[in-house]
């Protein structure tokens, strides 16, 4: 399968919903791709980076955070190409500064567009919050586009281009996860010459002051793009010409409520608005079909933010006797991402139907099944990951430290600490980057009373992410804290990609090495590197690095294990258990402490047994057994 | 071939790290291949660090249709783990659900943690038996260690998927997919754990 086909003989193809949004933009002739990753936005960028490797004339990068992503694309924009700029929900808060005055500004007027992808994550399947994006368009004054299946992810996208081309301003695209990560056949259309030239005009200045001035035309030009949303093919009624109810929709919802028809077999009743162009909303489309009806239901997920502008478009002029069912009146539960079940719980109180998704009998079945029969199942580190080693590290040195050590925790693979199943070593965790700030403040409370010592625990991507400019902040004004840099050469968590410390850009291809190590001592830190697998090593010189004052910092470098076993291929060690040694139920210490899943109670034995087929041989467990029972032999390679 | 059910409701389940996406996109493609419309829902970034995953493949011969299956809708699932199986069976199950799966266990980290057992193997297996109108299982991680190659474990099912003869794919469609998906000199370990997934389907 490719997207980069430029004339495919076999139009159709099977893809992931951001590579539909690359295909999309790829067909527009976008040239400059930028974003930071962040499920489930990641593979929008990782598509146009292998489009970029594959030698078509575009720019693609990891931008080292959403802002300068969007600075960088924005900057394409001006000088006449097409970008785009891909984020998480989150990302976009980082963005966010930047896009507010862009929107003042518009393009300029060398002909190019800007498309900035956020792609949601109802549910918060892999974030930690379930921000809904939409809102930000309204608040940064940006048309909001979204797609409510794959292949409109690529028709939407290919469309927006114009639309920000001929109105000289961004637009949003909301993705979202049943979108981003779904795959479907769609029908590509042909690639164009990426030809365009880029060219800057000096005798212009384009910025947002004065601001009055700037405003007012970004609000008539909202009225006009709402004028052009009214007539926009991405929304659509399908039902009934006089429907008893019509689902309000858009992206997921619209699967979502055909399922919900389909098994209500309610197509003849009820009709299905389809919105492609969230804000501004087109009134007049919205209008015309709600005056079909006497019933309206809102099938949105997380906020909501579509029957908030209905709402308001129908206080201004009010539909007589239309009865609204929605988030607000609790028949979509309020947080949480859309499903065909809500949908389908929603019909049928409104319209009276009696539904179950299955028959008695069987329902009776499940709920005779011997409760602690299905258990939860926590997210861990991989067996061989380089931070289970670095919180035992961690965890043994702050209680021998004895003085309430305080840790302040980011966003990567060892925000996992902090789930069920974690070491729980961090205590306070926000955003990406925040975990240094926080510590930066902490450690200005000393005139206050505060004697614990201070750690922040951040990962390397995130450390050039975020991080910097409070570390900074902490030296320049004289904080008290360790950060410790968890160095695994890899953006993990969403799909190891490159960053500034790993020396390759998004294409592959070498470039210059951000050294974390000299930059913080440039900056004045006391720096101190240590292996994590050094597991006395480590715990010794954490300790060491707690009794003194100062910003220091800390990098634990080892690569991460899913990294390093693409490249070498091979254990390190082969280990076993001397069953002679191990004290098995007694100790446990390996499982139950240490909690590698390649290490388990072996019921039969009675000892501790290794998981051969998950085992990575990364020698850990040896280190920290009290009875020596584990042994590491290392294999020649 | 006709479906039986349409859409066909496909679930791909296991625990992050046994290979269940690749799993689920060489099914969807075996099944494109033969003229459905396929539409592969996943969610994946945190989850796939150990947690329970699961792809939702809904196949049909008329319509695209979205991502997400309704509760109780599930028609067939194959699961590279027992306790995922019956984890997806109590969302997903009806009276005449069809059930694959791989008998050895994987603990989830709180069984480590001793916060909680894991089922004992005969009722787990019992529940995923009465919860499904017919049930297959064999050991894949076995087979897969025989081969000195724990990582085929999912191939293995694939040849078990094959045998069970529940969905439109036979064992000539998995070998072809396998040579195309899984090109280079593992090809005849990967025939090789086919077989024995096949083999081990009565």
């Amino acid at each position: 399968m490719s997207i980069f086909d430029e004339k495919p003989q076999d139009p159709h193809q099977f893809v992931m919903g951001n590579q539909a949004i690359a295909r999309g933009a790829l067909e527009a002739g976008v040239q400059y791709a930028a974003g930071y990753p962040g499920t489930p936005s990641s593979e929008i960028i990782e598509s146009l980076s292998e489009a970029a490797a594959h030698g078509m004339n575009i720019h693609a990068e990891w931008s080292t955070n959403e802002k300068v992503a969007a600075e960088g694309a924005a900057a394409a924009a001006f000088a006449g190409l097409r970008s785009l700029v891909a984020m998480k929900n989150a990302g976009l808060s980082v963005a966010l500064d930047f896009l507010t005055h862009l929107s003042y500004t518009g393009l300029g007027e060398r002909g190019g567009a800007m498309i900035v992808v956020a792609c949601d994550d109802p549910n918060a399947h892999s974030s930690g919050d379930e921000t809904d994006s939409r809102w930000l368009a309204q608040f940064a004054s940006a048309p909001l586009v979204e797609a409510s299946s794959v292949q409109e992810a690529r028709d939407v996208t290919a469309w927006a281009f114009d639309l920000s081309q001929e109105f000289k301003c961004f637009i949003l695209l909301r993705g979202y996860t049943r979108l981003s990560h779904a795959s479907s056949t769609i029908r590509m259309g042909e690639l164009p010459e990426f030809n365009r030239k880029a060219s800057s005009d000096s005798s212009q200045s384009i910025n947002p002051y004065l601001g009055m001035p700037h405003h007012a035309a970004v609000l008539e030009k909202l009225e006009a793009i709402r004028d052009r949303f009214e007539l926009s093919p991405f929304n659509t009624y399908e039902g009934p010409e006089n429907p008893e109810l019509i689902i309000v929709c858009e992206g997921s919802g619209r699967p979502c409520a055909e399922e919900a028809l389909d098994t209500l077999q309610l197509r003849d009743r009820v009709g299905i608005l389809k919105l492609g162009t969230l804000w501004p909303l087109p009134r007049k489309f919205v209008r015309k079909h709600l005056q079909k009806t006497h019933s309206v239901l809102f099938a949105e997920e997380v906020d909501p933010f579509v029957e908030t502008q209905v709402r308001e478009m129908l206080a201004d002029e009010p539909i007589g006797g239309l009865e609204l069912f929605g988030k607000r009146s609790r028949h979509i539960p309020a947080p949480g991402e859309i499903t065909p079940d809500r949908v389908i719980r929603a019909l049928s109180t409104i319209f009276n139907i009696e539904y179950e998704p299955r028959d008695m009998k069987y329902r009776g079945m499940l709920s005779q099944l011997p409760s602690g029969l299905i258990v939860s199942r926590g997210l861990t580190w991989c067996p061989g990951c380089p931070h289970r080693a670095s919180f035992w590290a961690l965890g043994k040195a702050i209680k021998a430290d004895g003085r309430d050590g305080y840790v302040t925790g980011d966003i990567g693979c060892y925000t996992l600490d902090v789930f069920p199943e974690g070491k729980e070593q961090m205590n306070i965790l926000h955003a990406m980057g925040s975990g240094t700030g926080l510590a930066a403040g902490f450690g200005q409370l000393g005139q206050f009373g505060y004697t614990q010592p201070v750690v922040n625990i951040c990962g390397d991507s995130t450390f050039y992410h975020a991080a910097i400019p409070a570390l900074i902040n902490a030296v320049y004004n004289q904080s008290n804290m360790v950060l410790v840099l968890l160095d695994n050469s890899a953006t993990a968590m969403t799909g190891f990609q490159s960053h500034p410390g790993t020396g390759f850009n998004a294409l592959g291809t070498p470039t210059q090495r951000i050294d974390a190590e000299k930059l913080c001592k440039s900056l004045g830190c006391e720096v101190t590197v240590s292996d994590p697998f050094d597991m006395r090593g480590t715990i010794k010189t954490i300790r060491g690095i707690l009794k003194r004052e100062g910003v220091r910092v800390l990098i634990l470098r080892r690569s991460c294990e899913i990294v390093r076993m693409k490249k070498e291929k091979v254990k390190p060690y082969s280990m076993r258990i001397d069953e002679q040694r191990c004290r098995g139920g007694e100790c446990t210490v390996c499982s139950s402490e240490l909690r590698c899943p390649a290490l388990f109670q072996d019921e039969e034995t009675g000892k501790s047994r290794i998981k051969e087929d998950a085992c990575c041989g990364c020698g850990v467990c040896a280190q920290i057994c009290p009875f020596k029972s584990i042994v590491r032999e290392e294999i020649a390679s | 071939m006709s479906l039986q059910m349409d859409p066909l409701n496909l679930i791909i389940c296991g625990v992050g790290g046994q290979g269940n996406i690749l799993l689920s996109r060489m099914i969807g493609r075996m099944l494109i291949g033969k003229g459905y419309l396929v539409n592969i829902g996943e969610t994946f970034g945190a989850a796939q660090r150990g947690g329970s995953v699961f792809s939702s493949l809904r196949v049909s011969r008329k319509n695209n249709y979205g991502p997400l299956i309704p509760e109780g809708n599930g028609h067939f699932i194959l699961s590279l783990e027992p306790l995922e199986a019956l984890r997806m069976l109590s969302i997903y199950g009806n009276p005449e659900v069809l059930t694959v799966f791989n008998t050895q266990p994987v603990y989830p980290v709180g069984v480590l943690a001793k916060r909680f057992s894991y089922p004992d193997s005969e009722s787990l297996q019992a529940a995923i038996r009465r919860l499904s109108h017919k049930c297959w299982s064999l050991n894949a991680t076995e087979i897969a260690m025989k081969l000195n190659s724990p990582i085929v474990a999912n191939i293995v099912m694939l040849g078990a998927l094959a045998a069970c003869e529940a969905i439109p794919i036979g064992m000539e469609d998995v070998k072809a997919e396998v040579k195309a998906s899984l090109p280079g000199n593992k090809s005849d370990l990967n025939l090789q754990a086919l077989e024995m997934g096949y083999n081990s389907i009565q």
